[in-house]
């Protein structure tokens, strides 16, 4: 990362904005370059200045008799219920904060899938963070394949897909969702892909399907009693021409 | 009727003004109300600041378009500078923000926020005082979320460069206690 990129990815960082590797790219970049250290200390520096004393403008009590008076009345029942347009958008603001709860609740209690996709991105996070991204590094399919085979009670396809483009790069054990998955490695240019990939009894075999989350994108399929799930920072197109591939 | 303050304060920042916030504020709620299908449960703050944002710029267009060309200008921006009411920030009559004003270093940085040009002042606003996500900024000011991280990153530069805060004698507002 050079100082110019730092400069500006700096306020995200201090927004809380960044992803996991980025912010990790931030902090490496400040504690070796002093004078971007400086713009940072500065930035927060005048961030808190600003939180602290500049004017948040509350309304003034008049405006809201005054809006509310100005909002449209229902034909008929202005002059008994004044306030009547109002109280509508009040209800339906209500209602709206509840739809907002509901949302809200349905986040504390994530379906099956989430769970996994939440899964499926620590371990990608992981593997790169923890500098342990392969077991066993080849490019060779057949040398990942027969490895795999004394580890795992499962055998997950593995192909090498360089002439489309997206090398094969190598493999690790890894666990998933209270079990063993294979993790392969693909890359696309700088970018890494962890490929897990799980036996699941009953699942019916599916189309691909993208999500996104913290920041990472996710394609998933299940086929021949496996569930495959594709995480990387690589653009979602890219991401899901790869998994079409495999 | 939520989102009231998140609403005026908008307004209040970008217009400079206290009564034309108003107005713009009574005519983003007209809008509000009669495009109520758009609205969208959690996130009716960003889509109120939206139409608030709107009526806002259609407002500064029919009576200060220069102010809205100069968006991202940062001359004439610093330009204003001279010529601008060093009282304005605490033209609020008699409530208590005003007279809390009277803190010369909060005053100073007050004013060299409402010195930044148009499209520099919105993201810190909705930034810092409405603490919203780079997401829902992007939503209200409709550019990519990219776009409102450098707009900020320019708006903070150019204040810690504002001729207020340097003729301050550098920047000395976190010295001053709550």
């Amino acid at each position: 990362m050079n100082c110019r990129d730092a400069l500006e990815l700096v306020h995200g960082y201090i927004d809380g904005e960044l992803d996991l590797m980025k912010s990790l790219e931030i902090e490496q970049h400040i504690g070796g370059c002093a004078s971007c250290k400086v713009q940072y200390d500065r930035m927060r520096e005048l961030g808190s200045g600003i939180r602290a004393h500049a004017v948040y403008h509350a309304s003034p009590p008049a405006l809201r008799a005054r809006v509310g008076a100005a909002l449209p009345q229902e034909p008929g029942s202005a002059a008994r219920y004044p306030a009547w347009g109002l109280g509508r958008m009040s209800a339906a603001f209500a209602l709206a904060g509840l739809l907002g709860l509901a949302v809200g609740m349905a986040l504390l209690h994530p379906g099956a899938e989430e769970r996994i996709a939440r899964e499926v991105v620590a371990g990608h996070v992981r593997s790169l963070m923890a500098g342990h991204l392969m077991d066993i590094a080849s490019s060779d399919q057949h040398t990942v394949k027969p490895w795999i085979a004394g580890k795992l009670d499962f055998s997950p396809p593995v192909k090498d897909l360089a002439p489309q483009g997206y090398p094969l790069a190598g493999g690790r054990l890894d666990y998933l969702g209270e079990r063993s998955a294979m993790a392969l490695v693909y890359r696309r240019q700088g970018h890494v892909i962890n490929l897990f990939v799980w036996p699941q009894a009953d699942v019916a075999d599916s189309g691909l399907r993208s999500d996104a989350h913290r920041g990472y994108n996710l394609v998933h399929f299940s086929r021949a009693g496996m569930l495959f799930w594709a995480v990387s920072d690589l653009n979602p197109d890219e991401l899901k021409a790869f998994a079409a591939l495999l | 009727m939520p989102h009231l303050d998140a609403a005026y304060n908008l307004a209040r920042w970008l217009t400079r003004n206290e009564h034309d916030a108003q107005d713009v504020v009574q005519d983003a709620f007209l809008r509000a109300f009669r495009f109520f299908d758009g609205f969208r449960g959690s996130e009716g703050r960003a889509w109120l600041l939206t139409i608030v944002r709107h009526t806002c710029y259609s407002w500064l267009e029919k009576n200060r378009p220069a102010e809205v060309r100069a968006g991202f200008d940062e001359e004439s921006a610093a330009a204003d500078a001279a010529g601008f009411d060093p009282d304005m920030m605490a033209a609020e009559g008699g409530n208590p923000e005003a007279i809390a004003l009277q803190n010369a270093h909060k005053r100073i940085l007050n004013q060299a926020i409402a010195l930044l040009p148009l499209g520099f002042r919105e993201v810190l606003i909705l930034r810092e005082l409405e603490e919203m996500s780079y997401k829902e900024i992007a939503r209200v000011v409709d550019v990519p979320v990219g776009t409102v991280m450098s707009r900020l990153a320019r708006a903070r530069q150019l204040l810690r460069q504002s001729a207020p805060l340097r003729a301050m004698g550098g920047f000395a507002v976190t010295e001053v206690k709550r």
